[in-house]
C-alpha cells in the first residue's frame, strides 16, 4: 500500500534512467543517508564506531571492489586483500615520503597504484577462466605477502615488520576521534558506491556483465574482453586499494603484512556470496553480516548472562556463525540482497497479496 | 518464502535482542582489569596457562587481602584468538568498563601490543607487556604509556648470544660460526633480528634467518635448510604448537636439541611435552618465573583452589606459563598498590596507574613479602626506563622437568641502549609524537 509506483509517471527519459526510479525508494535513501549523518553519530558508542561500524565502512568498499569483478564480470579472485595490502603500504609510503601531500591525494593515488597491480595479476583473466583463474589470483596474495614481509624498504626498514601511520589531517581537521572517523568513511563509502552503482549501469557495466554472462557472445556483439576483464580488475582493485589505505590509516593505525592475509581475501569473497553477486546492496549486508555478527555472537552469552568460560563463548560463536552461514545458503543461495528484493517485491503487494 | 522471510526475521530478531541486552554490572568501588586472553586456537596450549595464572592470581589478592588495599579487584576475560583484529576489539569493548575504566592491558601477543600501542596516546591506558612487544618501547620519553617489564626481545637475543659465546670458551670464538634463527613470522618473531644483526657484525658470526609462517605446524622446508647448512646453534623464537614442531623436527632431522636455544616463550611444559622423550637436552631462557612452587602457590592453592574458585586444572599450577602469567598479574597489582600511595585507596585511573608503572619498584625484601623468592629479579622503573631490569637465565628440560642453569645473565645495555633511542626517535617521527623530557618529570 505505501510501497507502490501509482501516479509516478515519468515524462522525461531523465527521470526514466534516475537510479532509483520510485519515490519511496528514494525518500527511504535520503532518510537513511540523514539518519547516518546526523543521528548516528549521537546514538553509537566509541565502542560501537571502533569496533563494528567503522571496519563494517571499510570492508564495505573492498566487498564492492570484489563485486564488481566476481558478481559483474564474472572473474573469481580469492586473492583481493593483495590489492588491499598494495594500497595500504602505497598509501603509508607516499604519507611518508612526502608528507605535503593530502590525505585524499594519498587515497586516489594509493587507488591507482592497487589498480594497475590488480591489472597486471589480471593479465591470466584473457587466457584462463573459472577455477583456474581463482587459483592463478592465489598468486597476488602471495606475492603481496612475501613482498611487504621481505622488501624492507617498503615497511621504511621497520625492525618488526610492522609499520605505524601519523593522524590524518584533512584541511585542518585532525580525523581522530571515533565518530569523525567514522563520518570520514562514511562520506568516501557513499561517493564510491555512487560511483559503482553508475559504473555498473553505464556501458562498462553492461560489456562487464555481457562478459560475464557468455564471453563468446559478448565478443561478437564487439565487446573486446580485452578491455572489459582488464577495466574490470582495474576498478575493483582500485575499490580495494582505496579500501586497504583505510583500513591501515583510519582503522588499524599500525599493521603487518599478516593484517592482509588470505583469511581476509576469503572473508571477502564470503561477504559477495552471503550478501549476493552483483549486487552493490549485497555487498553492504555481506560485510556487515561477516564482520557484525561473529562480533554479536561472541557477547550474546554476556548479555543474557549466561556463565561460559571464554573458550566456549568463542567456539560457541564460530559454531553459530557457521550454522548461519548454511542456513542463509540454503535458505536463499542468491544472497541476502535477494532476500532484500523478495521482501520489497511482497510489499508492493501488501496488504492485497493475490 | 514465508519461512524464508521468518527465518531472516529470526535472526534480526536475535541481533537486535543482542544489542539492546543487558549491561554487564560493574561494581562501583573495585578496579577493574581487562583481561586479554586467548583460550582457544592454535596458541591455546600456552595461552591457557597463562591466562589461569593471571586470573588465579587477581582471585588470590581478592580473597587473601580482600582486595588491593581494601579496593576490590573487578575482571573480565575476552577471547583475542592471537589475532590482532580481534585483540583491538576486546580492548575497545573492556577499556571503558568499571568505574575508572581498563587499568591495564596485557595482551600476550606483540602483534595485539603493536597496535594497541597507537591507542594508548588517546586512551591514556599503559599496557605491560611483560617479556613481549616493541623492545624500543622501554624509553618511556616516547613510549609513555609501555611498560615491558623484566625483558624484551633484544636483551633475550643478547643474552643467547652471551651464552653461546660463554659455552664456546668467550665471545670472539663466535668467528665464523653459524647461528640459525627459526622465527614465528610475525612482528613478535622478527623482533630480535635487529639486534642479532648488530652481534652478528660484531662477533663475526653468520646469522641465517629461517621464517616459519602462522601457525607454525609446516616446518619441513625449514629443518631442510637446517639440515644443509649445519648451524653451531639454533636459536628458536616460536609460539604454540610452532615451538613443539620445531623440536619435533629437529628429532627427525637429528639435529642435536643440546644445541637449540629458545627465547623464553619457547620454554614451557606444552612446548616440549608434546615431542616427547626427543625434547631432552633442549634450553630455553628463563625470565621472570620458572616453575615451581613458592609460599605464593600455597596462598593460591588455599584461598582459590580449596574453595572451588580456581580457573584451570590444579595439577597445571607451578608450570612456567601460570607462573609467568600470575607474576604478570602480580606486576600490574604492585603497580596499582604504588599508584594508591600517591592518588589514594580508591580505584584508579588508567592515568594513575602509568604513575604507578613508572615509579615501580619491587625490592628483594618485597619480593619475599609476596611470596616470589626465587621467582624474579627485583624490578626498578623509571621514565627513561620503562623495563626495570633484563635479566635471564638458561634452562634446560631433562625429559620431565625444567631445570635452571646457574649463572644470571645481564643485557649488554651498551649494545641495546643507543639501538632503543634510535628506533624510539623514529618512530616518534613517523607518528609525529612530542617527545617527553625525562628529567622534567
Amino acid at each position: 500500500m505505501l510501497f507502490r509506483e501509482n501516479g509516478q509517471f515519468k515524462s522525461t527519459y531523465r527521470a526514466d534512467l534516475q537510479m532509483l526510479p520510485i519515490r519511496q525508494d528514494r525518500w527511504f535513501m535520503a532518510g537513511l543517508v540523514a539518519f547516518a549523518f546526523l543521528a548516528v553519530p549521537y546514538i553509537a558508542s566509541g565502542y560501537l564506531f571502533l569496533s563494528l561500524i567503522n571496519p563494517f565502512l571499510i570492508l564495505t568498499l573492498a566487498a564492492i571492489g570484489l563485486n564488481l569483478l566476481v558478481g559483474y564480470c564474472g572473474q573469481i579472485s580469492i586473492g583481493h586483500a593483495a590489492f588491499m595490502s598494495v594500497g595500504a603500504y602505497a598509501a603509508y609510503n607516499l604519507a611518508l615520503r612526502i608528507p605535503a601531500l593530502n590525505f585524499i591525494v594519498v587515497l586516489i593515488l594509493a587507488g591507482l597504484i592497487a589498480a594497475v597491480v590488480g591489472m597486471l595479476f589480471g593479465i591470466p583473466s584473457l587466457r584462463i577462466k573459472g577455477l583456474y583463474l581463482a587459483v592463478a589470483t592465489l598468486a597476488a596474495q602471495f606475492f603481496t605477502d612475501w613482498l611487504f614481509a621481505r622488501v624492507k624498504w617498503f615497511t621504511n626498514y621497520a625492525h618488526s615488520g610492522s609499520v605505524s601511520t601519523a593522524p590524518i589531517v584533512l584541511f585542518g581537521w585532525k580525523i581522530e576521534t571515533p565518530v569523525e572517523k567514522y563520518l570520514f568513511l562514511l562520506a568516501v563509502l557513499i561517493v564510491f558506491t555512487l560511483i559503482a552503482k553508475n559504473l555498473t549501469r553505464g556501458h562498462l557495466g553492461r560489456a562487464w556483465m555481457a562478459t560475464r554472462d557468455m564471453d563468446v557472445a559478448a565478443e561478437v556483439i564487439g565487446i573486446r574482453p580485452v578491455y572489459a576483464k582488464l577495466t574490470a580488475f582495474g576498478v575493483s582493485a582500485f575499490y580495494c586499494g582505496v579500501a586497504g589505505a583505510l583500513w591501515g590509516f583510519v582503522h588499524l593505525g599500525s599493521w603487518e603484512p599478516l593484517a592482509f592475509n588470505l583469511a581476509l581475501s576469503l572473508n571477502l569473497l564470503f561477504m559477495i556470496i552471503i550478501g549476493g553477486m552483483g549486487s552493490i546492496l549485497g555487498s553492504y549486508f555481506g560485510a556487515a553480516f561477516i564482520t557484525v555478527l561473529p562480533i554479536l555472537l561472541n557477547q550474546v552469552p554476556l548479555w543474557l548472562d549466561v556463565p561460559l568460560s571464554t573458550a566456549m563463548v568463542s567456539n560457541f560463536e564460530a559454531m553459530l556463525f557457521g550454522a548461519l552461514i548454511v542456513l542463509f545458503l540454503i535458505l536463499e543461495p542468491r544472497g541476502l540482497a535477494r532476500l532484500w528484493a523478495i521482501g520489497k517485491e511482497k510489499l508492493r503487494l501488501w496488504p492485497f497479496p493475490h | 518464502m514465508t519461512r524464508q522471510l521468518k527465518a531472516g526475521l529470526m535472526c534480526a530478531a536475535l541481533a537486535a535482542g543482542a544489542a539492546l541486552g543487558g549491561v554487564a554490572v560493574a561494581q562501583d568501588n573495585e578496579q577493574f582489569f581487562p583481561v586479554l586472553v586467548y583460550r582457544t586456537g592454535p596458541y591455546a596450549p600456552n595461552g591457557v596457562p597463562f591466562a589461569n595464572g593471571y586470573v588465579d592470581y587477581l582471585k588470590l589478592v581478592n580473597a587473601r587481602d580482600g582486595g588491593i588495599n581494601g579496593v576490590k579487584i573487578g575482571f573480565e576475560e575476552c577471547e583475542t584468538g592471537y589475532a590482532t583484529d580481534r585483540g583491538v576489539e576486546c580492548y575497545e569493548r573492556l577499556k571503558g568498563k568499571g568505574p575508572t575504566g581498563g587499568t591495564v592491558f596485557q595482551p600476550l601477543s606483540t602483534g595485539i601490543t603493536f597496535a594497541l600501542t597507537d591507542k594508548s596516546f588517546n586512551d591514556k591506558i599503559p599496557l605491560i607487556t611483560a617479556g613481549y612487544g616493541r623492545a624500543d618501547s622501554v624509553d618511556g620519553s616516547v613510549f609513555r604509556w609501555n611498560f615491558p617489564l623484566g625483558g624484551t626481545y633484544w636483551d633475550a637475543a643478547d643474552i643467547l648470544v652471551q651464552h653461546v659465546g660463554k659455552k664456546e670458551g668467550g665471545l670472539d670464538k663466535l668467528k665464523g660460526k653459524k647461528i640459525a634463527l627459526v622465527y614465528h613470522d610475525s612482528p613478535y618473531g622478527k623482533e630480535p633480528i635487529a639486534l642479532l644483526q648488530e652481534r652478528a657484525k660484531m662477533h663475526g658470526f653468520e646469522l641465517i634467518l629461517l621464517p616459519v609462517t602462522h601457525p607454525g605446524v609446516e616446518q619441513k622446508a625449514t629443518w631442510l635448510q637446517i639440515r644443509q647448512q649445519r648451524p653451531n646453534y639454533v636459536f628458536l623464537w616460536g609460539w604454540g604448537v610452532m615451538n613443539s614442531t620445531a623440536i619435533k623436527e629437529a628429532v627427525a632431522t637429528g639435529y642435536p636439541r643440546e644445541k637449540m636455544y629458545g627465547v623464553w616463550w619457547s620454554g614451557a611444559e606444552p612446548d616440549v611435552e608434546p615431542a616427547g622423550p626427543g625434547a631432552k637436552g633442549y634450553n630455553a631462557l628463563v625470565f621472570l618465573a620458572p616453575a615451581g612452587e613458592g609460599a605464593v602457590h600455597k596462598d593460591i592453592m588455599k584461598y582459590v583452589y580449596d574453595k572451588g574458585q580456581g580457573t584451570g586444572d590444579k595439577s597445571k599450577v607451578g608450570e612456567v606459563l601460570y607462573n609467568r602469567g600470575m607474576v604478570s598479574a602480580m606486576m600490574a597489582v604492585e603497580a596499582v598498590r604504588k599508584a594508591q600511595s600517591k592518588y589514594g585507596k580508591k580505584p584508579l585511573t588508567g592515568e594513575q596507574v602509568r604513575w604507578g608503572l613508572e615509579n615501580l619498584d619491587i625490592t628483594d625484601a618485597d619480593i619475599k613479602k609476596l611470596g616470589l623468592t626465587g621467582y624474579m629479579e627485583p624490578i626498578k622503573t623509571s621514565c627513561e626506563n620503562h623495563e626495570g631490569a633484563h635479566s635471564a637465565r638458561v634452562q634446560t628440560w631433562d625429559g620431565k622437568k625444567w631445570h635452571v642453569q646457574p649463572g644470571t645473565y645481564q643485557a649488554d645495555q651498551k649494545i641495546i641502549r643507543p639501538m632503543i633511542e634510535q628506533s624510539a626517535e623514529k618512530y616518534a617521527g613517523e607518528k609525529k609524537l612530542q617527545k617527553i623530557d625525562c628529567k622534567s618529570v
